[in-house]
């Protein structure tokens, strides 16, 4: 309980600063009068709209005047689609976290059974071959992945569409894309954690007193080598983002990442904005249970 | 000898550091090496295949893109951009993180809260979010992808050192260094740094390549160089569209970046189980 309250007073630290962040970089976009009103504005317009989005007062009070909006869920209307931007990127959202959700959920089923099997079977031929095709996954841009994927199972066989949403055939390439971005590390962290716990004493004590090979494997070391797999996962959060607007991008699925990019060429950046935010609150809340997960499997780290 | 301990930390020096350096060689001749400008373009030349598919010919060995430009010398061109982008933002990562890990470790107090609580916090915040967005505002230019990709990718360093910071703290050598009258710069910079340069090596060369990767993901999405530089990720991206036409353009600039970034891979892991042996088992 106290490991919760003091995670949960942690939360607004990485907030605040991407909400500063958010707010100097929208300083120096530009005057946002011009960008609203054109080239043929009056006077009279452009100052009736500085007025109105404070932007006569000090950065102080605007910086205010911003934290009141963002509280509110006010990041201004989209240029693009005439909307509120907020709920243009809420709409998006459902399709980033499927494919999030599906990568991830993909990534740790493949990449931890072959952490481990590297583990058990190390030096041997398991061992060598994963790990020399963890470290080609390494080099591998997804972006290209992508397109090979696209190459051989839509254009050459035709067996899966090349991009858009729709039944479960559209999910396949663009989850495989996202996992196979990710499965590398799993890989490694799996196989270094499993390798460390399998010297721990208490695994050498088991083994001593009679448990078999499998026995100490499943009871004694996969318990214990789960942890730093498991920090893992709130670590990559991040990069699964970047992975996702990438995968997005090339597949044409229709989520906030792939909104985001196309908001930045439009200079739409009220779009920009919103999604940098709605994005960076669901990693922060993602990385929050991640941790609670982690105190939840491990009294060390709840008591501590 | 089985295949495992043949493929050995020497020959992943061997091969990666060949690779690297073939690589970086290119990039530095670039402008002797390639048999065409990389700009020109020719209309009459549109889409030529690489020379081992039909109606190929040796002069254009790799073919040409959609303008008639030459795709051998594109490729060779944009190895420079990569190979710039990630050393400068890994140099930039490296001194940012590991000054400030030497300060919290060695410090210790409130000097040591602070940076580490900001290292964690910095740490929950999506840094290729931040990235997209300076890269949107200020444009993609050179310097602009090295302070990014570089004040993305600090926090790792400042860990990784003041861990190692703390520990060497307590060892005799920097004991008798204090206790001799040095200043807490002299002992930071001639007793613990160099102690800490094999780890913060490896580190150094593996972060290379991500940030390549990061570099072409950026130039493919559109926010690197604009065209008509010759980026890899925008020969890419050009390619993408030409996929059914021409497929040889999007794979041939795939493959220049995983030779790449295989090399400085293969590189750092080869180093790592060299210079690190306590942690060999991070094959």
């Amino acid at each position: 309980m106290r490991y919760l309250l003091r995670r949960l007073l942690l939360v607004p630290v990485p907030l605040i600063f991407v909400i500063a962040f958010v707010f100097v970089v929208l300083r120096l976009t530009g005057d946002p009068v011009a960008i609203y009103l054109g080239l043929d504005a009056t006077p009279e317009q452009e100052a009736v709209l500085r007025a109105e989005l404070h932007l006569d007062e000090p950065v102080v009070v605007q910086f205010g005047y911003f934290l009141a909006d963002l509280a509110q869920g006010d990041f201004g209307t989209s240029i693009q689609f005439k909307r509120a931007a907020m709920e243009v990127v809420m709409e998006r959202l459902g399709a980033t976290l499927q494919l999030l959700t599906l990568g991830l959920a993909f990534a740790i089923l493949l990449g931890i059974p072959a952490g481990v099997a590297c583990a058990v079977w190390k030096d041997k031929l398991p061992d060598f071959a994963l790990s020399v095709l963890a470290v080609i996954g390494q080099s591998m841009p997804s972006f290209w992945l992508g397109i090979l994927l696209i190459q051989l199972f839509a254009l050459d066989l035709g067996w899966l569409p090349t991009s858009g949403r729709g039944g479960l055939e559209h999910l396949v390439l663009p989850t495989v894309t996202l996992a196979t971005f990710l499965i590398p590390n799993f890989i490694l962290v799996t196989r270094v954690s499993v390798l460390e716990t399998m010297r721990e004493q208490f695994v050498v004590t088991a083994r001593a007193r009679g448990a078999g090979a499998a026995r100490a494997l499943w009871r004694h070391v996969l318990p214990n080598a789960i942890n730093p797999v498991v920090s893992l996962i709130g670590l990559q959060l991040g990069r699964l983002m970047g992975g996702a607007v990438i995968t997005e991008t090339i597949f044409a699925w229709p989520g906030v990442g792939r909104l985001m990019v196309s908001a930045i060429f439009q200079r739409d950046v009220p779009i920009v904005i919103a999604s940098v935010f709605i994005v960076a609150v669901t990693i922060i809340l993602a990385n929050l249970l991640v941790d609670l997960v982690q105190a939840a499997i491990d009294p060390r780290i709840r008591l501590r | 000898m089985n295949a495992v301990t043949w493929f050995g930390p020497r020959l992943k020096i061997q091969i990666g550091a060949a690779l690297v350096l073939g690589m970086c060689l290119i990039a530095l001749f670039a402008s002797v090496l390639s048999p065409h400008d990389p700009y020109t373009q020719n209309l009459m030349l549109r889409l030529r295949p690489p020379v081992w598919a039909e109606r190929g010919s040796w002069d254009y060995p790799l073919g040409t893109d959609n303008l008639g430009r030459d795709l051998l010398s594109r490729l060779i061109h944009g190895s420079r951009l990569s190979i710039v982008v990630g050393l400068m933002a890994m140099i930039l990562a490296l001194s940012i993180g590991t000054t400030l890990g030497l300060l919290a470790g060695y410090l210790g107090g409130r000097t040591e809260q602070a940076i580490m609580r900001f290292a964690d916090a910095y740490q929950a915040i999506p840094e290729i979010l931040l990235a997209i967005v300076v890269v949107a505002v200020f444009g993609g230019g050179v310097t602009v992808l090295v302070l990014v990709l570089g004040f993305a990718g600090w926090e790792t360093y400042t860990r990784v050192a003041f861990n190692l910071t703390r520990s060497l703290r307590e060892r005799p050598f920097v004991e008798a260094a204090i206790a001799s009258g040095g200043r807490g710069r002299y002992v930071m910079w001639r007793h613990i740094l160099p102690q800490m340069s094999p780890v913060l090596t490896v580190i150094a060369t593996l972060q290379v390549g991500q940030l390549i990767l990061q570099e072409t993901a950026l130039s493919f999405l559109g926010l690197g160089l604009p065209p008509p530089t010759a980026t890899w990720g925008n020969i890419l991206a050009e390619g993408r569209d030409r996929l059914l036409v021409a497929p040889w353009i999007a794979n041939l600039a795939g493959c220049a970046i995983v030779l790449l970034v295989l090399g400085v891979n293969l590189l750092g892991n080869g180093l790592r189980e060299t210079l690190d042996p306590r942690r060999a088992d991070r094959r």
